[in-house]
């Protein structure tokens, strides 16, 4: 059996979750069709929402840790819940989501196993290899994967959510899970919306508008925000843009911030380094808007237009402007 | 009075281009500076905070070869007043080895609070910090930009989903730092010196690592398929009719 930890939202199973899902299936089938039973742990924000996924995906059980202190998340209680529905476990498998990973840190853990994480493809199924990303997704990894069991985080966006030839009919099954003190220990105590202070408008976005050192100084971004406005979509920066001070680290895409999928990713004045690309690869389209026709952003992207986001940012605001009436 | 230990990787510093060496094994960085990671940065930062504010010491350790004493001195430069080196061959080592070694290390010693980066930048492992808390029977949080410290409670803050997530654990815990929530400082002058004098503790550990790195690749080499739209604003037009085209905005 694999096993695999689903995060949830208000729609039901959360994208990353389903690309595992998809990764769980494809895997079990090369294997030699072993079931995938998916995790999930506390209340369900949407259970229908949730099962309908899970039927999209053909996994044919549900292991829900219904219980009130799983409400809050925590690495330790939550990773309690999975093992509890592990035993009979080859494989447990998860999104590498910040969530993700730590929960499946403390999984692998638990287990005595080894964990294989930012994983996007597998080599080879005997004796188990994969591949994943090191050095920001600069690099692939070869890694074995040897052990009765072990752990895959799945890299975020790296292979796409496909639905099952044959959805399927998950049974359900709900646990108390043993939980003690320890493990309650480390739950979020409360949750504070600043503002806007998140990221989730930023990696559920369906256009990002970009902006590195181009933009100049702090005050440079306002055609930047405006076009962002125009096109219904957030902004995201380079780490110099937030290293600088310039813009807060919340909006930063990349290794070390957000990782972002939007359909389109308008990246200005971004040369496009290892640790900004790690975050921004998986958008469907990219145009490049940049002084420099080498600059690796620009040679990646779908589309350019070169030269000076000053000057090109405002004339394409204005064109929308017309366009839009 | 609180003393704390951030741990730190040597990485080799990329930026654009990762060359391998021969053997593919590893990357090639003869040519290349060395450096820690973004989060690492932070949670030196972190560390010298919570000891000036408590009174105690931040100690900053590494597992590495000789050259990551470098690293060390960096940290001592701005403000850490201990260096520790378990001197080893850091590729070998996977995630569940080095926080061995490091709990080796830290069951002799008192510190109220470990920091560790959320997950180094080469590697990716995301696991040191979650392994490290097991081996020593503490509570761990990851994915932490603030922290404070009263008496023996710790609050850490980090963003969730919905917004920033708030964490209270006891002391003694180990906590995984992702950059953004504080701004880390340039060494002074004093400070330079005082690392250049500082010994670095060095100790063996009793470690035997295993690899499960069978080799590593350059992802395959894309023709650029750019599509030039144009130059200069003049372009803006076509850049609105591809927006179009693509469907992101509806004519």
């Amino acid at each position: 059996m694999i096993l695999v930890l689903v995060e949830t939202d208000a729609q039901g199973v959360t994208l990353t979750s389903r690309e595992a899902l998809s990764f769980a299936r494809t895997l079990a089938e090369r294997l030699g069709d072993q079931p995938v039973e998916a995790v999930a742990t506390g209340p369900l924000p949407h259970p229908d929402g949730v099962l309908d996924h899970l039927a999209e995906q053909g996994v044919t059980m549900l292991h829900h840790a219904d219980d009130e202190r799983l409400a809050a998340y925590g690495g330790a209680a939550w990773a309690a819940a999975v093992v509890d529905a592990a035993s009979s476990a080859r494989l447990v498998i998860g999104s590498g989501t910040p969530r993700g990973m730590e929960v499946l840190a403390h999984v692998a853990t638990r287990l005595d196993c080894l964990m294989a994480a930012n994983v996007i493809a597998v080599e080879e199924t005997d004796p188990l290899t994969v591949s994943r990303q090191v050095m920001g997704g600069g690099v692939f990894e070869r890694m074995r994967l040897g052990g009765e069991v072990a752990v895959i985080s799945v890299a975020g966006h790296a292979i796409d959510a496909v639905p099952a030839a044959r959805p399927s009919t998950p049974a359900v099954r709900t646990y108390a899970p043993t939980l003690t003190d320890a493990d309650l220990l480390t739950r979020v105590v409360r949750t504070e919306q600043a503002g806007g202070d998140d990221t989730s408008a930023l990696t559920g976005a369906k256009v990002v508008v970009g902006a590195g050192r181009g933009a100049g100084s702090a005050e440079g971004f306002d055609d930047l925000l405006e076009l962002k406005d125009l096109l219904g979509g957030a902004l995201g920066v380079s780490r110099v843009v937030t290293s600088l001070g310039w813009r807060p680290h919340h909006e930063q895409v990349g290794q070390t911030g957000s990782r972002i999928s939007p359909d389109l990713y308008i990246a200005c004045g971004i040369s496009g380094a290892i640790q900004h690309w790690a975050g921004c690869q998986s958008a469907r389209k990219i145009l490049a808007i940049n002084t420099d026709p080498d600059a690796p952003m620009v040679t990646k992207a779908h589309y350019a237009v070169i030269g000076d986001l000053h000057e090109i940012v405002p004339a394409i605001n204005a064109e929308l402007r017309r366009r839009l009436g | 009075m609180t003393d704390v230990l951030v741990c730190i990787k040597r990485i080799p510093e990329t930026s654009s281009q990762v060359m391998l060496s021969d053997d593919g094994m590893s990357v090639d960085a003869r040519h290349v500076g060395h450096t820690v990671s973004a989060h690492e940065e932070a949670a030196v930062e972190i560390a010298i905070q919570l000891a000036d504010a408590s009174g105690g010491s931040a100690t900053v350790l590494t597992l590495g070869p000789a050259d990551a004493v470098e690293q060390l001195r960096d940290a001592v430069a701005v403000g850490c007043t201990r260096a520790v080196h378990i001197e080893a061959d850091s590729e070998a080592f996977g995630p569940a080895d080095v926080a061995t070694a490091i709990a080796d290390f830290v069951r002799g010693e008192d510190f109220g609070l470990v920091l560790v980066g959320n997950d180094a930048a080469d590697t990716g492992d995301f696991q040191v910090g979650v392994r490290l808390a097991y081996a020593l029977g503490r509570p761990v949080v990851t994915g932490i930009s603030s922290v404070a410290l009263d008496g023996d409670t710790i609050t850490a803050r980090g963003a969730g989903p919905d917004g920033d997530e708030v964490f209270e654990l006891p002391s003694p815990a180990i906590i995984a730092i992702q950059e953004g929530g504080v701004t880390p400082r340039y060494p002074s002058i004093v400070g330079r010196m005082k690392a250049k004098k500082l010994p670095v503790e060095t100790i063996a550990t009793q470690v035997s690592p295993m690899t499960y790195r069978l080799g590593l690749t350059s992802p395959p080499e894309q023709p650029s398929t750019v599509e030039v739209l144009g130059e200069g604003p003049d372009a803006a037009k076509a850049v609105v009719d591809m927006l179009v085209g693509i469907g992101v905005v509806s004519s």
